[in-house]
């Protein structure tokens, strides 16, 4: 009998909670969203392992959508932003994008990494949404011809890297060390590896880590070192990359250091001796001390907010609603287009687009949805990031 | 006894079937918001690990910690298979079913062979072996490339380059990136005749004679050897249809999301923990429980994005809150309390 209760009672509250869903959908079903305010989704992981990536992506588009609306919004209407985490997983990203559209969204301002943005990629353009990532870089991301990039592509990096490399004759023995457990990562690699043979480059040694075993990296400096590596490129995060160099400097191996934009945010980290990074090569599309006008207000703006230094991730996130803004007014779109149709108009204004942001300036796209923008390389010299050029 | 429980097998259809029915009125009349139309088939995809998982824990008597790493089996020859017949089998029904079939024989085969050693084990030790081969199988797609060109397969487990396909060739499955492009092939329909075709099965197994000798061994090794059940027999036979659940599981979440990784996240030894936390919620050997829970669980965190930062705080404290309710003895003396003085009124009258 007793169990026959529990049972009933736990069967009642799964009704209810279906319930609950389907009333939610009535009151906020996309037809009835306000007819003055442009809703614009962000989807991230702001909780978890990848949180930091997540939440400066939605600190950043929360300042770039108040800054909007202090400054009249878009075509004369007002923008409200709306933020779901996904926890970095594809499921709970696709959960995030159907709770999103309960509440309205017209525009996706998301997803931030990349293996939840194939999956969200895939419904958006079921719906004929636009989306724009600031921050997922794989080619399966722009498959669809609704959803644009803001960062680089992984190949692109990859292949950026390596003609830097060549171009500057920065090193010829090149040991390389990447997270096979990322898509990133290993999408930059793979690129960098097809290119480099084909520059003449010669690539010594690599070696692969994994996102559980990303706290040692001696056995891989190690290999690197005997192989007599004099360019160690490490297309990975910062958080690694500060292990990496500690672990170096502790073996007494000094090659020159390479990295990606992921190795943005070293000098920022926490508990973190700038004066290992010295020296350390970056090709980004973003510094956080960068003199121009527009870096310095927002990287003061970020810091009054949320009390720290904005990283790539924010930079991106950042310039993603500002190009949202540039296509609908180049489009000319109003709140209560449909999303199908505002969607069709952003598709078709994005490759007549050109913008100034923080991650580069006359920033153009292809229909495909990959943008055209210089990478920038930096080195680090007194704990400051300086132009290679 | 026996018609109590026949009663509660038909009640658990019955829920189940209801439940579909319900859901199914309310998609027809376009009153189910996009959150939970989404959630359908993950809610399928938990409900049908957890009764895999509950039958190794709850009648085997094993403890398994691995099964996400059969899920994942499962998910990836699926995927694999409908990726790579894609354009030849043309027919989207067809083409799950053989997926299925595939992906949870292979689950299975898996599971029998993994079983071999590791059921020699038992409590605790038998626990961290399937959580360790939960693990190598997780890394083991990891490294897998597969790709195929004019010359036909190749494989590597190094990296893409390796494969050295030709120009025009396909890269299907790409290490950490795992399979992209799966095809959309699974629906809550689908979902919830896998979930009661699971159920079926499970019921009818533990119900049957080989369930009450599986049963037997959990209750009492020796006892049951000397009566003269082959051990080793059974076990396996309890292990195997329960990995095989879990494989179907898999193929079924592989068929709802265009890509699909191994991440510790989705097939980590955390979510074989989740999966048994649906099955200890909702009460050990029960499967109507199993399902139940997993329902919830996987409801919850959904239903409370509402809080935003505070979210996964609060779905934690109330993962214990249930569990204290449900399974505390001061608890459940309570809600009998509870529950006596509810019943009173109603016989007076």
């Amino acid at each position: 009998m007793k169990k026959r209760v529990i049972s009933a009672v736990l069967a009642a509250t799964m009704v209810c909670s279906l319930f609950a869903g389907c009333g939610g959908s009535g009151s906020k079903g996309g037809e009835t969203a306000d007819a003055d305010t442009f809703r614009i989704g962000g989807i991230g992981p702001v909780t978890g392992a990848a949180a930091i990536y997540g939440s400066a992506v939605r600190n950043a588009e929360q300042i770039a959508v108040d800054e909007i609306n202090a400054a009249g919004g878009i075509n004369g209407y007002q923008v409200s932003l709306k933020f779901e985490d996904d926890e970095h997983d594809a499921e709970k990203s696709v959960n995030a994008y159907n709770s999103l559209k309960d509440w309205g969204m017209q525009i996706l301002a998301g997803t931030v990494t990349t293996t939840p943005c194939i999956a969200v990629a895939d419904k958006t353009s079921a719906d004929g949404m636009f989306e724009i990532t600031p921050s997922a870089s794989s080619t399966d991301v722009i498959k669809n011809d609704n959803v644009f990039q803001v960062c680089f592509t992984d190949p692109n990096q990859g292949s950026a890297s390596a003609k830097y490399i060549s171009d500057k004759g920065l090193g010829s023995k090149i040991g390389i060390i990447y997270d096979s457990s990322d898509v990133y990562s290993s999408g930059i690699y793979a690129k960098f590896k097809e290119e480099a043979a084909s520059l003449g480059l010669e690539i010594v040694s690599e070696s692969a880590f994994t996102a559980d075993s990303n706290t040692d990296f001696s056995v891989q400096l190690q290999d690197a070192k005997d192989a007599g590596a004099d360019l160690m490129f490490l297309p990975f995060y910062y958080q690694q990359a500060a292990i990496v160099l500690k672990q170096a400097k502790d073996m007494g191996f000094a090659p020159a250091f390479f990295g990606v934009d992921g190795m943005d945010g070293i000098l920022t980290l926490e508990n973190f001796d700038t004066s290992l990074a010295e020296g350390v090569m970056l090709l980004t599309p973003f510094a956080a001390d960068a003199a121009d006008e527009k870096t310095q207000a927002f990287v003061k703006k970020y810091n009054e907010e949320y009390g720290e230094t904005p990283n790539q991730f924010a930079a991106d996130a950042y310039d993603a609603i500002y190009i949202i803004k540039a296509a609908a007014e180049a489009a000319n779109v109003t709140p209560d287009m449909s999303v199908e149709e505002i969607g069709t108009a952003l598709k078709g204004a994005m490759p007549s687009v050109s913008y100034d942001g923080l991650t580069g300036s006359g920033m153009k796209w292809e229909a495909t949805g990959e943008v055209n923008k210089e990478p920038k390389g930096v080195v680090i010299e007194n704990g400051v990031y300086v132009s290679i050029d | 006894m026996k018609s109590k429980k026949l009663k509660n097998k038909i009640t658990t259809f019955l829920i189940v079937i209801a439940a579909y029915v319900i859901v199914e009125i309310f998609l027809l009349t376009g009153n189910v918001s996009s959150l939970l139309q989404g959630l359908l088939v993950p809610l399928c995809t938990y409900s049908l690990c957890a009764v895999g998982l509950n039958l190794c824990v709850g009648y085997l008597g094993e403890l398994s910690l691995g099964h996400a790493g059969f899920m994942c089996i499962g998910a990836f020859t699926g995927a694999f298979f409908s990726v790579t017949t894609a354009d030849i089998i043309q027919n989207d029904g067809v083409r799950f079913l053989l997926a299925l079939i595939i992906g949870t024989g292979c689950a299975a085969l898996f599971g029998f062979l993994i079983a071999i050693p590791v059921l020699r084990l038992n409590g605790d030790y038998l626990a961290i072996v399937t959580l360790a081969f939960g693990e190598i199988i997780k890394n083991v797609i990891n490294v897998l490339y597969v790709g195929k060109d004019s010359n036909g397969w190749h494989v590597s487990i190094n990296s893409q380059a390796e494969l050295g396909l030709e120009p025009g060739g396909v890269t299907y499955i790409n290490g950490a990136q795992g399979i992209t492009g799966t095809p959309h092939s699974s629906n809550f329909t689908i979902g919830v005749i896998l979930v009661l075709v699971a159920l079926f099965v499970v019921y009818n197994l533990t119900d049957s004679r080989t369930g009450r000798a599986i049963m037997s061994i959990r209750d009492n090794q020796i006892a049951a050897e000397s009566v003269g059940i082959n051990v080793k027999k059974y076990k396996l036979l309890g292990f195997t249809v329960s990995t095989a659940i879990a494989g179907a599981a898999g193929v079924l979440y592989a068929h709802n999301l265009s890509t699909l990784t191994a991440l510790p996240k989705n097939f980590g030894y955390n979510m074989s923990i989740m999966i048994l936390v649906f099955v200890v919620l909702g009460g050990i050997g029960s499967f109507r429980g199993s399902v139940v829970a997993a329902c919830i669980l996987t409801l919850l965190p959904e239903l409370l994005r509402g809080l935003s930062d505070y979210r996964m705080l609060i779905y934690a404290i109330v993962l214990i809150a249930m569990m204290l309710f449900n399974w505390a003895p001061d608890a459940i003396f309570f809600r009998e309390q509870i529950m006596a003085r509810i019943k009173k009124p109603k016989r007076e009258v």
